[in-house]
C-alpha cells in the first residue's frame, strides 16, 4: 500500500465511523423517550405582590444565607429595588447592597454620585420591587453558553453546572434582567434558581419563607388549583421587559410603569 | 472581591450584580483578530488576484498572519474565570451558542494559513535541508535546523519543475479558501456582540461587517509598519554585523522599503477605511434616527460619557487625521508610517468603544458604569485583566514572528528571485 492509498483508506475508515455514530446522537434513545412521554407536571413560576413589599431585606438576606452566595460580597441572587417617583415625573432608584439589611436611609445611593436627598413634599409616589431570576421560557442565557453548562430543567428552572461552566461571562452579557454574576468562591457563572434543592423536596424557596407579608409566593403553573396559577390566571398581572422575547416567569401584581 | 467591582464605578442606579464583566482582554480579542484577518486578505490579494505589487509584502504577511494566529485565542483564554476547561468549548460545544462554533473556525483557519505557508515554503525547506546535509562543523542552530528542516517538508522531496507549479496551484487555492474564512472568523467575532439582544449598543446587524471592515483596515495598517519597521531594523543589524563579516551585504543589496508597495497598499487601506467609517456613521444615524427606547442612554453615553474617545480618539485622530495624511499628494514613508500608526490607534479604540462602551450604562437605562483600567497588578486578576495582560498580548506575535522568521526567510535581498 503506498502513501497515498493509507491517506484515502483512512479518510474512508473513518468517515464510515462517523456516519454510524452521528445517528446514535440524531436519535439519542433516552432524550425521545423523554420527549414523547413528557410527565412533567410542574412548571414553576414566582408571583410578587409589589403592593405588599415593605422593603425590609430579609428575603436578600435569607437567600444569601441559603445559596452559599458571600454576605458581605457585593452581588445578590435576589435583591429588592426602591422607587421614589418624584412630582416631575422622574423616577430614582437605589437599592444599597442589594437591600440586604434593608432601606436604612431615607437618601437614595446613587453610588459614586453620593447620596440623594428627596424633600418629602416632592414625593408623589414610592415603592419596593424585589427581583430575582425570571426563569425565561425562552432563556437567552442558555441559548448563549458555549459549552452547555447552563440549562432549562423540564419543570422550567434554568439551573447552573458548576463543575463545567467555563466562566466566559456569555451569559451574564446575554441576561437582560442583569441578575447573573461570578460566584466570589467558585468562579463560576452564579443566578438565582428557586432554591432549587428546596422546591424539588416540597419546601418554598428560602426567600417566600423568609417575606413576613406574603409578597413573594412560588407555585406551579401547571396545577389550575395552585393558588399562584389562579391569581395569574384570573388577575392582572405584568412580567419585566417582555420586549426581549424571553418570556419571564416571574409575575408581578401591580408593576409600575416605571420599573427598569 | 466580587470580578469586575475593583475595576469598575457605578454611577446613579444599577442593578447590583452588574459590573463590566468583559474588560481588556476583550478589547483585544477582536482587535487581534482583525489584525490577523487582514493580515491574510492582504497577503490573498497577491496570490488570488495577482497584485504584483504586493508581492513583497504578500510573503511577509503571510508569516505575520501566522505569527499573530495564537493571540487571537490567548485574550480570550485570558478572560476566562475557569482557563483550565477552555477546552471544553472544543469537546462539548453548544451550537446555539455563538461562542461555541470558536473552536472550528479558528483552527480550520489555522490549518489553512499553516498549510499555505508550507506550500511557499516547501522549495526552501528541502534547499535548506540538503544545503545542511551537505555542510560540515555544523554550530548548534545549524545542527537544530539540519533536524528541523526535513521534518518540516513532511517528506516531499520533489522540486522539480512540474511539483513546484503544482505548489504554486495549491496556494492561489488555499488563498482564495482562505479569504472568506478570514472575512469569517471575524465577522463571526462581530456576530459574538451583535447577537446579544440584552445589549443595547451591541445589538446590530451591522456589527459582523463593521468588523471585518475595520479587521481589514487594522490588518493591513499593522502590515505596512512592521514591514517599514523590520526593513529598516535588518539594515541597521547588518550594518553592525558587517564590520566583523564584511562578507555579508552592503545596504544597497539588502531590498529597502519600497514605497511602490507603501502606496499601493495604502490605496487598499483607504479603501476599507471609507467603508467601515460609512457603516459606522450609518449605524449611528440610524440610531438616531430611530431613537428607540434606549437612544436616551446611549446618546449620553456616546455623546457625553463617550465623546473623547469616540469623537477625538476614534473618529478624529484614527480616521479623519490618517485619511487626509494618506490621501494629500505625495505620500512618503514617514507619513505612512505616521497614518498607519493613527490608523491603528482608531480601530482599537473602535474596539474599546463597543466592548466597554456596550458595558458603559446599566440594563436598568438609569445608570452608568466607567471602566479603570487596572495598571499595577496585585494579584492575578488584575495582572491577566490589566494594563500588563494587555501589553503580553501585542508582544506575543512579535516575539513569534521573530522566531519564525528565523526558520522561513520573510525578507528577500536583491539578487534573490522567488
Amino acid at each position: 500500500m503506498n502513501r497515498r492509498e493509507f491517506c484515502k483508506k483512512s479518510l474512508l475508515i473513518a468517515g464510515g465511523l462517523v456516519v454510524p455514530l452521528s445517528a446514535l446522537e440524531l436519535f439519542n434513545p433516552e432524550r425521545l423517550l423523554a420527549e414523547k412521554n413528557d410527565k412533567s407536571k410542574t412548571r414553576w413560576v414566582f408571583l410578587v405582590d409589589t403592593h405588599k413589599c415593605v422593603g425590609c431585606g430579609f428575603c436578600v438576606k435569607a437567600c444569601k444565607t441559603e445559596n452559599e452566595v458571600p454576605y458581605d460580597a457585593n452581588v445578590t441572587r435576589t435583591w429588592v429595588e426602591r422607587y421614589v417617583i418624584t412630582n416631575d415625573g422622574k423616577a430614582h432608584i437605589d437599592s444599597p447592597k442589594g437591600a440586604r439589611d434593608g432601606f436604612q436611609s431615607a437618601k437614595l445611593d446613587q453610588n459614586h454620585a453620593g447620596m440623594e436627598e428627596i424633600k418629602e413634599e416632592d414625593i408623589a409616589k414610592a415603592f419596593f420591587v424585589p427581583k430575582l431570576c425570571n426563569q425565561c421560557e425562552n432563556p437567552p442565557c442558555v441559548q448563549v453558553c458555549p459549552v452547555g453548562a447552563t440549562y432549562k430543567t423540564n419543570n422550567g428552572v434554568v439551573l447552573v453546572d458548576r463543575k463545567w461552566c467555563i466562566g466566559c461571562g456569555y451569559c451574564i452579557m446575554g441576561c437582560p434582567y442583569s441578575v447573573r454574576f461570578f460566584h466570589p468562591v467558585y468562579h463560576v457563572a452564579e443566578k438565582c434558581n428557586f432554591c432549587y434543592h428546596r422546591i424539588s423536596q416540597g419546601m418554598k424557596t428560602a426567600c417566600v419563607d423568609a417575606c413576613p407579608f406574603g409578597a413573594r409566593q412560588i407555585g406551579n403553573l401547571k396545577d389550575p388549583k395552585d393558588p399562584v396559577t389562579k391569581v395569574i390566571m384570573n388577575e392582572r398581572v405584568n412580567v419585566l421587559k417582555d420586549e426581549y422575547g424571553t418570556k419571564p416567569q416571574v409575575f408581578y401584581i401591580g408593576l409600575p410603569r416605571e420599573v427598569k | 472581591m466580587v470580578h469586575g467591582e475593583f475595576w469598575t464605578i457605578k454611577e446613579f442606579f444599577v442593578y447590583p450584580n452588574e459590573y463590566i464583566y468583559w474588560s481588556i482582554q476583550i478589547v483585544m480579542y477582536p482587535f487581534m483578530t482583525g489584525l490577523v484577518a487582514g493580515a491574510f486578505v492582504l497577503s490573498s490579494l497577491y496570490h488570488v488576484f495577482g497584485v504584483e505589487k504586493l508581492k513583497d509584502i504578500a510573503r511577509f504577511s503571510l508569516v505575520f498572519s501566522f505569527a499573530l494566529l495564537p493571540t487571537a485565542m490567548m485574550p480570550l483564554l485570558l478572560h476566562l474565570q475557569q482557563p483550565l476547561r477552555g477546552i471544553e468549548v472544543m469537546m462539548t460545544p453548544h451550537f446555539t451558542s455563538a461562542i461555541a462554533a470558536f473552536g472550528i473556525v479558528f483552527s480550520t483557519y489555522g490549518m489553512i494559513v499553516a498549510a499555505e505557508i508550507w506550500f511557499v515554503y516547501r522549495k526552501f525547506f528541502v534547499e535548506a535541508a540538503l544545503a545542511l546535509r551537505e555542510k560540515q562543523n555544523k554550530t548548534t542552530l545549524e545542527t537544530l535546523k539540519s533536524k528541523l528542516y526535513p521534518i518540516l517538508t513532511l517528506g516531499a522531496w520533489d522540486i522539480s519543475e512540474h511539483a513546484l507549479e503544482a505548489d504554486e496551484r495549491a496556494v492561489k487555492r488555499l488563498a482564495a479558501i482562505g479569504i472568506p474564512v478570514a472575512c469569517f472568523l471575524h465577522g463571526y467575532a462581530g456576530f459574538i456582540f451583535g447577537s446579544v439582544k440584552a445589549n443595547a449598543l451591541w445589538m446590530t446587524p451591522l456589527m459582523p461587517v463593521i468588523f471585518i471592515c475595520s479587521a481589514v483596515v487594522s490588518g493591513i495598517a499593522l502590515c505596512i509598519l512592521t514591514y517599514v519597521i523590520t526593513m529598516e531594523l535588518r539594515k541597521i543589524l547588518y550594518a553592525r554585523k558587517r564590520k566583523n563579516d564584511p562578507a555579508l551585504p552592503t545596504n544597497d543589496e539588502l531590498k529597502s522599503v519600497e514605497i511602490h508597495v507603501v502606496t499601493m497598499t495604502c490605496k487598499y487601506l483607504v479603501m476599507f477605511l471609507i467603508l467601515a467609517i460609512s457603516l459606522e456613521i450609518l449605524d449611528l444615524v440610524f440610531r438616531t434616527y430611530t431613537a428607540v427606547k434606549s437612544w436616551d442612554i446611549l446618546r449620553a453615553v456616546i455623546y457625553e460619557k463617550d465623546f473623547v474617545k469616540i469623537f477625538i480618539m476614534q473618529y478624529g485622530l484614527g480616521n479623519l487625521v490618517p485619511f487626509i495624511l494618506l490621501l494629500s499628494p505625495g505620500l512618503t514613508i514617514r507619513r505612512a508610517i505616521l497614518a498607519t500608526i493613527l490608523v491603528l490607534l482608531g480601530v482599537f479604540m473602535m474596539r474599546w468603544n463597543i466592548v466597554i462602551g456596550g458595558q458603559a450604562f446599566s440594563a436598568s437605562f438609569s445608570g452608568f458604569m466607567e471602566y479603570v483600567l487596572p495598571i499595577i497588578p496585585h494579584d492575578m486578576e488584575t495582572f491577566k485583566e490589566g494594563l500588563f495582560g494587555a501589553l503580553m498580548v501585542i508582544i506575543t506575535p512579535f516575539v513569534l514572528f521573530f522566531g519564525l522568521s528565523n526558520i522561513m526567510p520573510v525578507f528577500v535581498n536583491k539578487s534573490d528571485t522567488h
